[in-house]
């Protein structure tokens, strides 16, 4: 038994065991709090580039936890896929911890770490997880935290916003629990890989049960994804959740769309006979509108954290406009933006913070204020977050639209696609432009506020875009490993075969 | 009339009732509507494993014919989860009806009573 055969539960594992002793150690040494939780996030963004290392040759590795077979007890599955999300996550982890240990926005609240622990715990689980339960256990897992992370800091306006995420979340959470009750009612299993095999054994008079518990799950997913229509509570949330934590949260989204790229092919996919593709035709205007509402609220946005959360919905809506089309070549694409837009979401609620923690009363509302210290760096800092979150050469952003752009052509609808993705660009150009300059560019009457800021908290937002550069740079070996994990995703028979087999000895 | 009707409409009630009262106004109303309508989901999921009368769920060396055990672990997870939840949300909205003076779940306007004082109180906490 060596170390290398339980790569896949220690992403999960790490973070579990760090928490508890970072909430032990927190009450008097912060220190001690701070070192344990940058420590348990390199540990996995080492042992998640391990895991990419074993999976990028198309190994699926199944983990039967406590050696239960596989149908019965509960599997882990790692593919590329995965091992993508788990070091997507592992870096994001590590700018958000950074941003906020150097803003010291971990002082502002009690269990800070603690619960930033939590929080990897239950996305690394749900990206990692091959049951449907448990998928639902690791999302409660990964919200709970979120919750606590959200009204981190405290305030009437996080406690406003944040009683709304929280009861959007909890119906979102029961009607999880619906379909679940429903799919397992048809197929009796929860583990992805047999129900895929099962679906098409369900008898013609409960086709329309499956289709409907089809449909609820993969809303349940567009509500965490933030797809319009269940877009609404997105914006308010983010906008006034601590900048770090706004940041980390760049990745929750990503989640919903993770979701339903894993469930949608194996469960609904070619196989699944009449429910095949349910979801499909729901997606793709779906898509369109929210990459449409979303660039829209950057356009009108009146401070730039709120310009970020839009941000972020709109590049969600632009990465499933890629990720209906369901063929290889869109989800690679899809994939590579994923990526992407999760840490150009994540620059640019950074930069914001930035921003205005150097503006004093003006904070980062888009208009014009007196000058301040450090506003180059922080301008540069901020047309760089814009360029990658609108994607603008030569930044990554611009090759994953590319990307989408040649993948979606050969569809029948793809002039809507490019009408959407290329106005979209098109009006978060103007809008993030005009917020830029009248923040970074104009200045106002109004004091400028005293220099009590440091230069280090430019280090998170430029973290983040070095990292984007190298998405760039490395763009061919990333949108290939992409587009070999979206071919895996898109042949489940194998990675159902691999998952099934592995616990019988 | 069959139990299966009857936890059938019993569902169908706590499902109409929990998403009239989760779309009202006021945090209580909403946390009161969530708790009828994790009930619906606890029940669902417990019927999930189609209705059995008179079974085990585990092993018994008297009985040849079982009941699901799946649904019912898969019921007490969703019912902790579930349990868990509904407390923290009722902290939640206590705690932002203490500090913003309105139970109101949009969170604007509508102050609370005069009378107790809180809403005097919050007018300076409002921003």
């Amino acid at each position: 038994m060596s170390l290398a055969v339980h790569l896949p539960i220690l992403p999960i594992a790490i973070p579990a065991l760090a928490a508890p002793v970072a909430l032990l150690a927190m009450r008097r040494r912060r220190a001690l709090a701070v070192g344990l939780g940058f420590g348990s996030c390199l540990a996995m963004l080492v042992t998640a580039l391990a895991l990419m290392a074993r999976v990028s040759d198309g190994t699926i590795l199944a983990y039967a936890l406590g050696d239960w077979p596989a149908p019965f007890g509960i599997v882990l599955v790692a593919d590329r896929l995965a091992a993508m999300m788990l070091v997507l996550t592992a870096s994001l982890a590590l700018i958000a911890l950074l941003h906020a240990v150097v803003t010291r926005a971990d002082r502002k609240g009690w269990h800070f770490h603690p619960l930033f622990q939590f929080q990897l715990m239950g996305l690394n689980g749900a990206f990692l997880t091959g049951d449907l339960f448990n998928l639902f256990v690791f999302f409660e897992v990964l919200l709970i935290a979120s919750y606590g992370l959200m009204l981190h800091g405290q305030g009437p306006a996080r406690l406003k916003a944040g009683v709304q995420y929280v009861v959007v979340n909890l119906v979102g959470s029961s009607v999880f629990l619906i379909a679940l009750g429903m799919l397992y009612a048809l197929t009796g299993t929860l583990n992805m890989a047999d129900m895929g095999l099962r679906v098409a054994a369900v008898p013609a008079a409960d086709q329309g049960m499956l289709r409907i518990a089809g449909l609820l799950l993969v809303s349940v997913f567009a509500l965490k994804a933030a797809v319009a229509p269940l877009h609404l509570w997105l914006p308010r949330t983010y906008a006034v959740s601590t900048p770090a934590v706004a940041a980390l949260f760049a990745i929750m989204t990503k989640v919903g769309v993770y979701a339903i790229i894993r469930v949608v092919p194996q469960v609904f996919g070619e196989g699944a006979g009449a429910a095949a593709w349910v979801p499909a035709p729901w997606m793709f205007p779906a898509a369109l509108v929210s990459a449409g509402i979303g660039f829209a609220g950057v356009f009108v946005a009146r401070s730039l954290s709120e310009q970020a959360a839009y941000a972020v919905i709109g590049s969600t809506g632009t990465l499933l406009i890629a990720v209906a089309a369901w063929t290889p070549e869109s989800l690679g694409a899809a994939l590579y933006y994923l990526a992407h837009s999760t840490l150009a979401g994540a620059a640019l609620f950074l930069v914001a913070d930035a921003a205005a923690r150097r503006r004093g009363a003006f904070g980062d509302a888009a208009s014009p204020g007196p000058a301040f210290a450090g506003r180059g760096i922080a301008a540069m800092l901020f047309m760089a977050a814009a360029i990658a979150a609108t994607g603008l050469p030569p930044l990554s952003g611009f090759i994953g639209k590319l990307l989408i752009l040649q993948s979606v052509a050969a569809l029948p609808d793809w002039g809507w696609a490019w009408g959407v993705i290329l106005g979209t660009t098109f009006i978060g150009v103007i809008g993030f432009a005009r917020a830029g300059s009248a923040v970074f560019w104009k200045t106002g009457e109004g004091e400028a506020p005293a220099a009590r800021t440091y230069r280090t908290d430019f280090a998170a937002p430029a973290l983040a875009l070095v990292l984007l550069a190298a998405l760039s740079a490395g763009a061919g070996w990333a949108s290939a490993y992409a587009g070999a994990a979206a071919a895996q995703v898109l042949d489940p028979a194998r990675s159902a075969a691999v998952v099934l087999a592995e616990a019988t000895p | 009339m069959s139990h299966e009707f009857l936890v059938a409409s019993a569902i169908g009630v706590l499902v109409a009732g929990g998403i009239f009262l989760a779309l009202r106004a006021r945090t209580f109303q909403v946390v009161l509507g969530l708790t009828l309508f994790s009930y619906a989901v606890n029940l669902f999921l417990f019927a999930s494993g189609r209705l059995v009368l008179g079974r085990p769920p585990i092993w018994d060396q008297a009985v040849t014919e079982y009941t699901d055990p799946l649904p019912q672990a898969l019921v007490l997870t969703a019912i902790v989860i579930t349990f868990g939840m509904t407390a923290f949300v009722v902290i939640l909205a206590l705690r932002g009806f203490l500090e913003t003076g309105s139970d109101h779940v949009d969170g604007d306007s509508v102050p609370c009573d005069t009378q107790d004082g809180l809403a005097a109180d919050s007018e300076e906490t409002r921003l």
